[in-house]
């Protein structure tokens, strides 16, 4: 249902969002020329048939050729999708264990030194922007200490369709900053999350249980409390991760990451509308398939739900 | 057997416990004293608020701290002090020497863990048995305390389980060990008339089985009456009040255990709320930011002098171990 829906408004941007005829034939193109394109490319038919089209194209996984390469949309998505995966998995990892690890600190220790400057530092994750932390990551690891590259991905290995950027050094040290960019944000939310949900389940009667058993403080945090804190912690983080990878735009343009947003950012310029379509709807699809398995992990989390 | 000569297996001796916030202190136990014994029921009965749940938490060591904490006396476990033992000697003693089952048995039990897991875990703990051992004894545990198929019921999350049935399980938990003590904060406030009274007989059971020494959390009398060998009397963080159960139902002394007494409900009709039950009692438990000068009862007394409302009277031994904490009693007068 979503996905259908998503797939009208995409095909309403292809269709009515300037005249793809003036693009494909070019400026000079003589009328006759026009008419040609116009039946070459199915846009004479009615409204429904082009849409029909349009789906069924879609459901093959054919998207149409971008104007610009005439290469095949989904490819040309495709081929960019390992390098935002990568940079979306380990801001969603940074963010989980960052995140849980410092939120149950700060729930323990409440009243501390340590967690007073955790919570001042997730309060900045939550507020600085996206772009502004970037590049304060910049100024600081690439143009004062000179740890980290400024931008690109680094060296790559291909293995099969994927190339992967996580088996050489340079690779690492090129995703470390945008890594940590997108992840401020999930982070601080993660944090706060975890705080709030430790806070609620310390008092809980089945933690005095399970004091009162003997057990040690690491046995009742981590297997008595932070385990029922997980089940939402988690739910959030795995929704967030489909965000990550549909909406890393502005880090990927600020790190010039050659991952799908950078490319979105482009063809946007160029109007290439296969590309943005295409683009939309795998992140409409990405999303779904995340919620998905998010509904499945929550179900395996939590023993009150199962699914027959 | 004569009780006199049974030793206590736990003393209880000017326990304070008090709870420090803004407002002020909080004298939450405020010199409570009792002793525990082998294979017999100690009954702590009051009004909620009066102390009891923190009495007990001192005794496991688990006042929430901050606001709470132990400041003065002793609680003596085989001549230890467990005020005085640090956190790991005290955890060898929680679950094993004492444990402890709580009012309510949806909330305590953990949500995300079998019933197998959750017993098997003072097996593993205390016992040292590795995982598959341990099953077996929780399986053993659940046919003792007559869970049926305990062999299915092990593998069972707490909310697969009825009320009673989780209750059942919290108790088999508890008495996993074969702990001395069992200390039970109203574990069957939250069940039913029919649950509770089953619970009460499978404790006693249990009691009788592993002699061990119960110390019963109530607010309600008809409990007492059927379970308890003796009764302490709370009201407002102090002791007023304690004798055998048949002595202090035969000879009532402090008008604050006559108020309760005259408040049971005709038996089998016991009603939860503790505000329903005290008609007989007028006014409200006083705060503890705010307590009267004198006999912490005297602002809701029927038959309160002028004297209580100047000084508080002393717990008297009145003979046979009854004692009484109230001016028309005590005959030596500081006055
Ligand atoms: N966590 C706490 N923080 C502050 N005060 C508390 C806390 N727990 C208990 N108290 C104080 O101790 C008093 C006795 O509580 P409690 O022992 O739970 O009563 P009950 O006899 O109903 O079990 C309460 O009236 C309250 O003033
Ligand atoms: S001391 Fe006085 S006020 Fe207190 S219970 Fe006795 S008679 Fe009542
Ligand atoms: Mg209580």
């Amino acid at each position: 249902m979503v996905l259908l829906a998503v797939s009208f408004i995409c095909f309403l941007i292809f269709r009515f969002t300037g005249d793809p005829v003036l693009m494909l034939a070019g400026k000079y193109a003589t009328q006759q020329e026009r008419e040609q394109v116009r039946i070459a490319y199915g846009l004479d038919r009615p409204f429904y048939v082009q849409y029909a089209n349009f789906l069924g194209n879609a459901l093959k996984g054919n998207f149409g050729k971008s104007y610009i390469s005439q290469v095949d949309a989904l490819d040309t998505i495709l081929e960019r999708f390992p390098a935002t995966f990568e940079l979306a998995l380990t801001a969603i990892f940074i963010s989980l264990a960052a995140g849980v690890l410092l939120g149950v600190v700060v729930s323990i220790k409440p009243g501390s030194l340590v967690s007073r400057a955790i919570m001042a530092g997730s309060l900045g994750g939550i507020s600085i922007p996206t772009f502004l932390m970037g590049i304060l990551w910049v100024m600081l690891f690439a143009v004062y200490l000179e740890w980290l590259p400024p931008f690109g991905r680094g060296e790559t290995v291909q293995i099969g369709p994927w190339r992967t950027g996580f088996l050489t050094l340079d690779g690492i040290k090129h995703i470390i900053m945008p890594a940590l960019t997108l992840s401020g944000y999930q982070l601080a939310v993660i944090l706060r999350l975890t705080r709030a949900g430790m806070r609620e389940v310390l008092s809980e009667e089945y933690i005095k249980t399970a004091w009162s058993k003997g057990l040690s403080p690491f046995t009742v945090i981590v297997k008595h409390a932070l385990r029922n804190v997980l089940i939402p912690v988690v739910t959030i983080a795995g929704l967030s991760f489909g965000e990550l990878i549909a909406f890393s735009i502005v880090t990927e343009s600020i790190f010039q990451w050659p991952g799908m947003g950078n490319l979105l950012l482009v063809s946007i310029f160029e109007t290439d509308h296969p590309v943005i379509v295409t683009y939309i709807m795998m992140a409409a699809f990405i999303i779904l398939a995340i919620n998905i398995l998010v509904d499945l992990l929550y179900a395996w989390l939590n023993p009150k739900i199962q699914y027959n | 057997m004569d009780k006199n000569t049974l030793k206590p297996v736990l003393s209880i001796d000017n326990l304070k416990t008090h709870f420090f916030s803004r407002k002020g202190v909080a004298r939450a136990v405020d010199g409570v004293s009792f002793d525990l014994t082998p294979g017999e029921v100690t009954g702590i009965v009051g009004e909620s608020g009066c102390g009891k749940s923190v009495t007990a938490l001192s005794v496991m060591g688990l006042v929430p701290n901050p606001p709470g904490r132990v400041v003065d006396g002793k609680i003596l476990f085989h001549q230890k002090n467990l005020l005085d033992l640090n956190i790991k000697e005290l955890r060898k003693i929680r679950g094993a020497g004492i444990a402890m089952i709580f009012q309510e048995p949806m909330t305590s039990l953990n949500p995300v863990y079998t019933i197998g897991n959750q017993i098997s875990e003072m097996f593993r703990l205390h016992k040292g048995y590795n995982k598959k051992q341990a099953l077996d004894a929780a399986v053993d545990m659940l046919d003792r305390v007559q869970i049926p198929s305990p062999h299915k019921r092990v593998h069972e999350f707490p909310h697969q389980l009825s009320g009673g049935m989780r209750q059942r399980a919290m108790i088999a938990m508890a008495m996993s060990c074969d702990p001395e003590i069992l200390i039970a904060d109203e574990p069957t406030t939250a069940l039913d008339v029919t649950v509770q009274a089953q619970i009460l007989d499978l404790m006693h059971r249990l009691k009788d089985e592993f002699s061990t020494a119960i110390q019963l959390i109530t607010h309600d009398l008809g409990v007492i009456a059927e379970m308890a060998d003796q009764v302490v009397v709370m009201y407002a963080g102090q002791v007023v009040e304690q004798a055998g159960t048949r002595e202090l139902f035969q000879h009532t002394l402090h008008p604050y255990t006559r108020g309760l007494l005259a408040s049971i409900p005709v038996l089998g009709h016991r009603t939860r709320g503790m505000d329903e039950d005290l008609t007989e009692i007028k006014g409200m438990i006083p705060s503890l930011y705010d307590l009267p000068a004198g006999c912490r009862f005297s602002n809701r007394c029927p038959q309160v002098m002028d004297k209580c409302k100047t000084h508080l009277p002393e717990l008297t031994e009145m003979g046979g171990g009854h004692r009484v904490r109230c001016w028309l009693h005590t005959k030596g007068t500081t006055l």
